[in-house]
Order: structure tokens, then sequence, then C-alpha cells
């Protein structure tokens, strides 16, 4: 009767009590958290950098993840549309629904590019609110940083210099790196690249990179060997440096692109666990730089 | 006398003049040096006048700077302001969504009834040609920050005339903490694995026969569910529901207590990243009264299902391949009175598939179901009759899913849920429209 009660206890008693149960939908929220947050939070990442965030299933070992959360931060912007609204219902957890502060969707911080003019599903799976690929511009990551202290400290009051004195220290660090990285990268303005999928935009905005194509026709459609027979076409006469694309996508497309232009095809590591090296946000952009600075060289 | 006094002004001239050389040489100097001080102290004003400047330019230009990079976060902060917040009248309407679809077939050996099992709902194989599927709209929305709302309601054409039927008509607990959720009204079983999904989203383009035989399709229930999610690191969760409807195998029996209930458990979670899997277990007890059209039943119905699913992706993106095995076990003991008759009965029946995205946007899937009913020897001549035989079939499918709003399925099975083997096409259309769909695991 008394292991029977143990046991129960067990079942029922919350896995960490004095630090904060953070579910984080990529791994950039996770890292953002781990950086603001410290050892105050115990950090889930629902998705690794080789999973595509758009097509994720409600599957039991995130419900259960969710369910002990005292906060989610997603993307939002209708990048979890098909699986995060899903993991909410089922979660039986009030504090990390919308309009409570736990529930934090880092795109609603900043401002979307690509945002579409006709909202219709010929378009291919576009996303209403614009691309949502937000976190490659370092200078969103510095806005969404400062939202996400303010959120710390309202959900953990009891912590709130802890996280003031770390966000303090996050944005010192994370400014002069971007200065840094600004500086670096000054000869890849105007560099001419392809991408497999709209997931560069924001970091092509960031350093002037110059997009000249994407081989999904439409967002979320792979293109068919016709339509990438016609981009070789448009693209033979003048090639652009590179083809890039994160490590989620299919890489046939790519490959065979650059293959019949003679240009490397190139994975960026996207996010966090994007490449071997790629342990955090600090290395995430000097990683991508440094590849795209091989290329230009 | 005029040439002496020439000579002595020559000399006068010529003794004086270096000494007036001299002294207007003195002067130019003293001049120049003038001069150089003068312009010294000018290009020293002047110099200092420019340093002036621009150091009064760099201190404008840095408050340049400041209020471009403060108008810069206010243009920023306006441009996130205004995308978030667009108004009209139709800003609170619920997410809607249709579901189109229809199937051309071939079919020999149609068949509408289970030998050994009580018919109910709308089962079998169909007929041959071209037939309209129920076309399923859908409209779900939080109703405020402690219900969350959701209406299905299906379109038929049955046999000329247009029947709307209420599929799900649900509210549900948003803000209940401690891993409670409570849903009330019409909703879909949680019993066994697949009775929670819309059959649009099945692999296959039937149901598998236990679904048929055991639930008509589908088990509906008009009434409560609980569920409780237990804060452990695998999702282990407890469930129970009280059904007041006659959604089959109930039937009629419910007044003020309800005429049957589930208890439900699931147990899942990941092996690395590429696996996942849930377990789960059910059981149905229903009161049964005159259920059926021709012959009836009244009594005890009490169904056990066991059920499985694994999946498994490279890295855990199923995007590009992946591979879905799933499988569920029934039994069942009904006692009771059939058409008169005094019956005691069990049925058991379970199916098993797998389903393989090999490439993008096109899966290869296999299934075998069965049932089988042991009614014994009382009910001969009867709907019930023991067939002596298992029904089961072989069904082969290949699908194309162009994105994710759209499938064209074609559906083979090798049918021998009659004593006589049958041959079945299908062609299939699955479309969906509007709101974008749930990635239910």
């Amino acid at each position: 009767m008394k292991s029977v009660a143990t046991l129960i206890l067990l079942i029922v008693t919350p896995v960490s009590a004095s630090a904060i149960d953070i579910f984080a939908c990529e791994p950039e929220w996770g890292s953002l958290a781990t950086e603001l947050a410290g050892d105050k939070a115990n950090v889930t990442v629902a998705t690794t950098a080789f999973q595509d965030p758009h097509r994720l299933q409600a599957k039991p070992s995130l419900i259960a993840a969710i369910r002990r959360a005292n906060m989610v931060i997603c993307t939002g912007a209708d990048l979890e549309i098909g699986w995060l609204p899903l993991l909410l219902r089922r979660a039986g957890n009030s504090s990390i629904q919308a309009g409570n502060p736990g529930h934090f969707m880092a795109a609603d911080y900043v401002r979307k590019l690509e945002v579409p003019k006709i909202i219709d599903r010929s378009q291919g799976d576009i996303h209403p609110q614009g691309n949502p690929h937000v976190h490659l511009d370092p200078r969103n990551i510095r806005r969404i940083g400062i939202a996400l202290g303010d959120r710390l400290r309202e959900i953990d009051p009891a912590n709130a210099a802890y996280y003031d004195s770390r966000l303090a220290d996050f944005q010192s660090r994370w400014n002069e790196s971007i200065d840094v990285w600004e500086q670096n990268s000054a000869d890849l303005a105007g560099i001419r690249l392809a991408s497999n999928h709209r997931s560069f935009s924001y970091f092509a905005a960031w350093l002037d990179l110059n997009i000249v194509a994407t081989l999904e026709p439409k967002p979320g459609i792979p293109a068919s060997g016709a339509q990438l027979a016609t981009l070789l076409e448009q693209l033979s006469s003048n090639p652009p440096a590179a083809v890039i694309r994160t490590p989620y996508a299919n890489e046939r497309p790519s490959k065979w692109l650059s293959t019949q232009l003679k240009i490397p095809e190139v994975k960026l590591p996207y996010t966090i666990g994007g490449a071997d090296n790629v342990s955090d946000l600090f290395a995430l952009f000097e990683e991508s730089i440094a590849i795209l600075r091989e290329l230009a060289q | 006398m005029k040439f002496k006094s020439v000579i002595a002004l020559l000399f006068i001239v010529g003794a004086y003049a270096p000494v007036a050389y001299a002294e207007n040489l003195a002067v130019e100097v003293a001049e120049l040096r003038a001069l150089l001080m003068e312009t010294r102290r000018d290009y020293e004003d002047r110099i200092s006048d420019l340093e002036t400047r621009l150091a009064s330019a760099e201190q404008l230009a840095s408050g340049a700077k400041r209020d471009a990079s403060e108008a810069f976060e206010i243009a920023e902060q306006t441009a996130i302001d205004q995308s978030s917040s667009t108004s009209a009248a139709n800003t609170f309407n619920p997410a809607l969504g249709a579901v189109l679809s229809g199937r051309y077939g071939s079919v020999d050996e149609a068949w509408e009834e289970i030998p050994g099992f009580q018919p109910a709902g709308e089962i079998g194989t169909g007929e041959s040609g071209f037939a309209l599927g129920e076309a399923e709209i859908n409209l779900k929305a939080n109703v405020d920050d402690r219900f969350f709302g959701n209406l299905t309601f299906a379109i038929a054409d049955e046999e000329g005339e247009v029947e709307v039927e209420l599929e799900e008509a649900w509210l549900q607990t948003a803000g209940l903490p401690a891993g409670i959720t409570v849903t009330g009204g019409r909703l879909f079983s949680a019993t066994g694995y697949i009775n929670g999904f819309h059959r649009h989203t099945d692999d296959f383009a039937d149901r598998p026969l236990p679904y048929q035989a055991f639930f008509g399709g589908q088990y509906v229930v008009d009434g409560l569910q609980a569920r409780w999610i237990a804060p452990t690191p695998l999702l282990f969760e407890l469930g129970a529901e009280l059904n007041w409807g006659s959604g089959f195998p109930a039937a009629g029996e419910a007044d003020s207590s309800p005429g049957a209930y589930t208890l439900f458990a699931k147990l899942g979670g990941d092996v690395g990243v590429s696996h996942s899997w849930q377990l789960g277990i059910s059981w149905l007890s229903a009161d049964a009264l005159e259920r059926g059209d021709t012959a009836t039943f009244s009594g005890d119905s009490e169904l056990a299902v066991a059920d499985f699913v694994w999946k498994w992706a490279p890295h855990g993106n199923s995007v590009q391949r992946n591979l879905k095995l799933q499988g569920e076990y029934f039994s069942r003991s009904e006692s009771g009175v059939f058409d008169g008759l005094v019956y005691d009965g069990d049925q058991t029946g379970w199916y098993l598939q797998g389903v393989w995205q090999f490439t993008p946007r096109w899966r290869l899937g296999l299934r075998h179901d069965v049932v089988d009913a042991d009614n014994g020897p009382l009910l001969v001549g009867t709907q019930l009759e023991d067939p002596g035989r298992s029904s089961s079939r072989d069904s082969l499918m290949l699908d194309w899913s162009p994105s994710e709003f759209s499938r064209l399925r074609l559906q083979y099975t090798n049918d021998q849920v009659l004593a006589d083997t049958g041959q079945q096409w299908l062609l299939q259309y699955i479309m969906s429209l509007g709101a974008h769909g749930a990635h239910a695991f």
C-alpha cells in the first residue's frame, strides 16, 4: 500500500519544482531561452535542425513535454500551424495557452518579410503573416531577446534580477558580435545565390545577399523535373555562386541543379545543430558567414 | 665746370646708393614678416573655425544617427503593431475547412453486411462506378479563454435526397490545469487508435474490418469525455467517456444513466530521434435496447481493444521518407436476446497495416484485416448465424499528395468477407479546403 502511494506520488510530482520548464518549438528559441534563463530553466526543444518545422506531428513525447511546460516559445506566424494548436489543446495546461504569459511567439516582435498580397492556396503553403523564418537576422534575435527577457521576469518574478543581468550580458555580447559579423561579411553583399525554400530571406536581407532563385516554385511545393529544367535554363547564362539549402530540405533538387550549373551545393546550418560545430546562436551566425565567405573567395 | 659737377653728383650717388639699398631691404623683410604673421593668424583662425564646424557637424551627425536609429525602431514597432492588428467584422470567424471526397470503384462480390455480425452504420464495399463521398464541413475556434468549440457536419446524397449529418459538435476546456481536459457534446471516442480520426485522414480508402464490424465505421459518443495526462517524460494518459447516445454498439438504453462507458489508457514516447510509438488499451461497456433495424439485440456488449502505432522517419523528418506501422486487436463479448433467441457470442477482429512513404509525396500501403464471430449454434438462420470461418481482406494502396491539402489514391483489395472472393479497385480523391489541418500522431 505504501509502495503504491509512493508510485502515485512519483507519477504526480512534477519532475522539477525549482526551475521553470520551457518548451521551445525550434532549436533557435531553445538556445535563446538558455542564454537568458541559464540554469533557472529546463529547456525541451521539440524539433531538430533536421526536421521540417512546418511538417511535424503532435507526437506523444511532445504532448508529454508540453503538458509539463510553464512556458512555450515558438516562432508563430503559422510556422507550427499543423501541430502546435493540437499540442496546446491536448496539453491540459492553462499557463501556456494563447493570451497567457507562458505563450510566447517570437515572430510577433519583429517585422515580417514577404507578406503575401494574394492569400490563396494556389500560391502554395503560404503564411498570411509573412515569412516565418525570422531568426536568421541577428537584429531580430536582439528584439526577441528583449521581449523574452520581459516575459521571463513576468513568469518568474523571484528571479527577475537574474534574468535582467543575463539579458544585459547577452545583449552586449550579441551587439558586439553583430558588429563583427557585419564587418566580416561586407564582401558578401550582392553575392548571388539560389535557395531551396525561402528559409534564408531574413539572412539575405541582413547581409544584402541576392537570392536570385528559389527552387520550390511555390512555398512548400517541391519543384517538378520540368520546373527545375526551366530554372536551369534561366540561370545557366549567369549562374549564381551556389545553391543553398537547410539541413532538413530534400538535397536532391539542389544537388541536381548545382551539378548542372557546376556550382557548389551548400548546406547552411539554418539553426542550432545544423552543423556539428553549431551549438548556440553565436556559432550559428559565425558558421553561416564562414561558409559563405569561403564561397565568395 | 659743368663736367665737374656731373662727376660730383655721380660720386655722391655712388656713395649713398648701398646705404639706401640696405634700408629698403630691412623694410621689406619687416613687411614680409608682418604679412607672414598675418597669414598665419588668418590660417589659424580659419583652421580653428573649420575645427569648430567639424566638431559641430560631427555632433549633428551622431545626433542624426541616433535620431535615425530611433526613427527606425519606431517605424519597425509601427510596422509590427500594424502587421498584427487588422480588425473587421469577420476577424473572429471560426477556422473554416471543407473536405471533398469521391471515388470511382470496380467492385465484385459487393457486401453491406459481414457474416456473423449485426450490421451497423454505413459499411461495406459500395457499388461499382463513381460515387460522391461525403462533403465534410468543419468549424472550429476558441469560444473564450476557457472553451474551445468544434463543429463538423457532413453533407451526403442518399439516393437522390441530400442528408446533413452531424458528425461532431463538441466543446472542450482550454484552461484546465494539471493535465486535465474535459470534452462534451458529440465526439469521436478515444477507443482504439484510429477511431478518434476523421475518415478522410485514414491511410486506406475504407476502414479496417474490425471498425466496420464493431463500430459501424466509427464509435461516436454523445456525452462527456475526461482525459488526464501524467506529468511524466513518457506520455501516460488515462481517460473515461460516458455515452448517453445511441452510437453503435450502444442503443436505446440511456435515460438518466449513460448507456455506455469507456475507459482508456495510452502510453507513448520516442526511441532516439527517428522513432516514435504509442500503445493503447480501451474497454467499452454498452447496454443495448432493441439495437438494429430488422432483427434487434437487447443485452450487454463488452469490448476490449488493444492498439499500437510505430512511426519511423530518418532524423524524425517525415517529409522525405517515413514508415508507419499500426495494428489493433478487438475482442467483444455480447449476451442477451437477439431476435427473440437467447444469444451469448464472442467476436474478435484485428488488422495490421504498414504505410511507407518511399519518396516525397508518394506512399505505398499494405493492410490485412480480419474479423471472426463465434456466436454459438443457436442462431442458425438469423443475421448472426455463425459462418464457421473468418472474414478477411488484403489491400494494397498507392497514394500521391501533390501538397498537404490534396491526395489521390489507388487501392486494390482482395476481399474474402463473403464465401466467394472478390476483387475491388478504388480510385479516390480527398481534397481539403480552407483552414490548415492538424498533424495528429
